[in-house]
């Protein structure tokens, strides 16, 4: 333990704590604005300085380690002064326009100006307005509100290992932007939006498309179908001011009906279908020598990362769409016949935890007719809770409903998709009985749960042992694939996800998603598994009346029409647009 | 071609980049990385694009296009600003023709500003291609020139 004192107040820390840290401990604030839990942001924006007697200059206290005997001062006038200068220096390179800001609010930067008690712009501003970067259907990057906090290319390097997004130039010229200063493009991107996620400011945010849902909301032609993705239900609640981990299923459904939604569906209810799909899948290539390991396809990141890197192991994915694309398929095909609405005037919203699952929605594969798209608008969680917002519903004091009929009834297998392992967990809790033809003894496959990045498990199937993996983030995607290429993978199956923790972590879901936010929606959602009463795909009703009604059997011909896909090498393009960006 | 060469005497790893983009740039023709030699580089190097045009726009040494025969960069650091009773850029602008970041018609000279050149103690300053020039005068700048003239 190191003994010292912090504002004359005595204190031990471990060895290797830093300042920050060992004033967070005691409960000394010390504002910050590029740092970050989870990440490995160190002194970019020196918000944090403190004063160390004896020394001359301050010091950055994320990134200075305490010493025995260290006497620190975390507010002298001088360091408060300090302070409230860098951040004012920052103001003046940032589009202070903040009424006209998505992230009005929700800003770090807004926040910390407060808690320094900035209320004058005391520099004048040297910001040159830059365009903004709207071309692709997930993100957008507006650079004029870029503070250069590093937190983006942080996450693209190091979790995502895309490394999309780069430091350009130096000086006051510094910029961040991807390589020449060019857009974000489907060319190398995987759209997941980690970026977004962590970005302190409104540089990068969800291509917003609240603006398309209201028009056909009150579009009286138009029949709108909502669905809403199995990790939404333990995050919305933090988006509206509830806890983290706060299970809110019965609200989104009541709150979606007030917003006007006139059929209110469960995307867990084509996890549910998706799990037959791909089980079925999995045991053909197993029985009929397929190519095997075989790759989970629900998360749109991830395929977008194979398709661009790892182009080899394309024939390794399922071809399996996402349960979101397979809900769109069949609400425009099955239910559209169904209820006898002609399909162009049905308007298709899903609620994602999800930025790359606006750019699945518009993928040309994704419209079963050729012209349409399936899906026609996703909304990420923030998007949602915005539209809450607008609408005046007070969210926290709605009472619970149920989702609509067909394709609101779920099992506690969809639910689990939400969460990194959850879909290899659903899978085998179907496979395992499909297979072995004998009831699982214990649902609960503990081995691939938590936030592990890298888990494994041996299930026994037909008397052989398979063995099988799951990973989420990229970087961990990226060791799977070499494995492949290399054709030294040990597995059968494995589920891959892009974002940390599975989609409890996407890109889309509220801010300040961080390890601890995480574990909290992850052990909601298995509680929302643990309450179903029905807890295996294969014992969804409503999927067996599918089967009946309309798809016959899984793998079969209508199955292939709605419900799988096909992948292609994404190819690297001569450049659609000038280098608007570029200015070395 | 050679690129191919270059690369190959390099290990395949990070620390490889800057001597492999300096090693390139002097052995090119029209001394200039492209995009496609980026993108190889990149991928020789097993790092993203972003990376290497990341390291190349904190240099001013590096170029990313075509650019004249002769580089002409005034230092523009203070020093070199305050030192001189007459303004470096503009001279060169006046003899060349053309404006800072432009490069003359006939392709033989580019004129541009760098970071500070550590020459302070001699300012003014500027550089074309690695000679360096001190104690700049508007004489002196107009035989400077006149010499790369003569051996273009």
């Amino acid at each position: 333990m190191i003994n010292l004192k912090i504002n004359n107040i005595p204190v031990s820390v471990k060895e290797g704590t830093t300042i920050l840290n060992a004033a967070k401990q005691n409960n000394i604030k010390i504002p910050t604005l590029c740092n970050y839990p989870d990440l490995h942001i160190n002194s970019e924006c020196r918000v944090c300085v403190v004063e160390i007697e004896g020394r001359k200059g301050l010091v950055t206290s994320c990134s200075t380690q305490v010493r025995e005997g260290m006497k620190i001062i975390t507010n002298s006038p001088r360091v408060i002064n300090a302070r409230k200068t860098i951040t004012e220096l920052i103001l003046t390179n940032h589009d202070s326009n903040c009424n006209a800001c998505a992230k009005n609010m929700n800003c770090e930067l807004q926040n910390l100006s407060n808690i320094l008690g900035i209320d004058q712009a005391r520099f004048p501003s040297v910001l040159k307005m830059e365009p903004i970067d709207d071309h692709n259907p997930a993100l957008v990057r507006n650079p004029n509100r870029c503070i250069k906090c590093g937190r983006c290319i942080d996450v693209c390097k190091n979790i995502q290992t895309t490394n999309i997004l780069e430091i350009m130039g130096r000086g006051q010229s510094m910029k961040i932007t991807p390589a020449y200063g060019k857009y974000l493009s489907d060319e190398s991107c995987t759209f997941c939006g980690q970026c977004a996620s962590v970005c302190p400011v409104g540089a990068i945010l969800e291509k917003d498309e609240t603006d398309k849902v209201w028009d056909a909301l009150h579009d009286e032609r138009k029949r709108t179908i909502v669905q809403v993705a199995p990790a939404v239900r333990v995050s919305l609640g933090e988006e509206l001011g509830l806890k983290a981990g706060s299970i809110v299923t019965g609200k989104i459904a009541t709150a979606l009906r007030l917003l006007g939604f006139d059929d209110v569906f469960d995307t867990d209810f084509t996890a549910d279908l998706t799990i037959i799909e791909e089980g079925n899948e999995l045991i053909k290539r197993v029985t009929e020598g397929g190519t095997l390991p075989m790759l989970t396809s629900c998360c749109p990141g991830w395929i977008s990362f194979a398709e661009t890197y790892y182009p080899e192991i394309l024939p390794n994915l399922s071809t399996c769409k996402s349960p979101q694309q397979m809900f769109g398929a069949l609400a425009k095909g099955y239910y559209a016949e169904k209820i006898g609405w002609d399909p162009e005037n049905l308007f298709v919203v899903s609620i994602m935890p999800c930025t790359a699952k606006k750019y699945e929605a518009q993928r040309p594969e994704m419209r079963h007719d050729g012209k349409h798209p399936d899906v026609d608008v996703a909304l990420t969680v923030r998007e949602l809770g915005k539209l809450i917002r607008q609408m005046g519903i007070d969210f926290e004091s709605l009472p619970d409903s149920e989702f609509d009929n067909p394709f609101g009834i779920t099992t506690g297998a969809a639910a689990i998709f939400g969460t990194t392992g959850g879909v290899m967990e659903a899978a085998l809790r179907t496979v395992y009985e499909v297979v072995n033809k004998k009831p699982l003894e214990k649902l609960d496959f503990t081995d691939v749960r938590g936030l592990k990045g890298f888990k494994e498990t041996t299930v026994n199937l037909g008397g052989a042992d398979v063995k099988v993996a799951v990973v989420h983030t990229l970087a961990n995607a990226r060791v799977i694939a070499e494995q492949i290429k290399a054709g030294t993978s040990p597995y059968a199956f494995i589920e891959v996800m892009t974002c940390p923790g599975g989609c409890i972590g996407g890109g889309g879901q509220p801010y300040g998603t961080t390890t601890e936010v995480r574990q909290k929606r992850l052990e909601a959602i298995y509680k929302v598994d643990g309450k179903m009463v029905i807890r295996k795909s294969h014992e969804n009703p409503a999927i067996t009346k599918l089967y009946e009604e309309y798809l016959i059997e899984p793998l079969g011909h209508l199955s292939h029409e709605y419900l799988h896909t096909h992948y292609h090498q994404r190819k690297k393009q001569k450049p659609k647009h000038k280098n608007v960006m570029a200015t070395y | 071609m050679l690129l191919d060469k270059i690369l190959e005497k390099y290990p395949q790893q990070e620390d490889s980049l800057l001597e492999i983009l300096l090693a390139f740039q002097d052995a090119k023709i029209n001394h200039f990385i492209s995009e496609d030699e980026v993108r190889q580089i990149a991928s020789y190097l097993h790092i993203s694009e972003a990376k290497v045009c990341s390291v190349l726009s904190f240099y001013t040494f590096f170029r990313t296009e075509n650019k004249g025969k002769h580089v002409i960069q005034v230092c523009g650091g203070v020093p070199c600003h305050v030192e001189s009773d007459f303004n470096v850029a503009k001279t060169l602008e006046k003899e060349l023709g053309i404006k800072v970041n432009e490069t003359t018609e006939n392709q033989q000279f580019t004129l541009e500003y760098t970071s500070c050149i550590g020459l302070c103690d001699e300012a003014p300053a500027m550089r074309i291609d690695d000679k360096v020039y001190t104690k700049l005068t508007p004489n002196k700048i107009k035989a400077i020139l006149a010499e790369y003239r003569v051996y273009m």
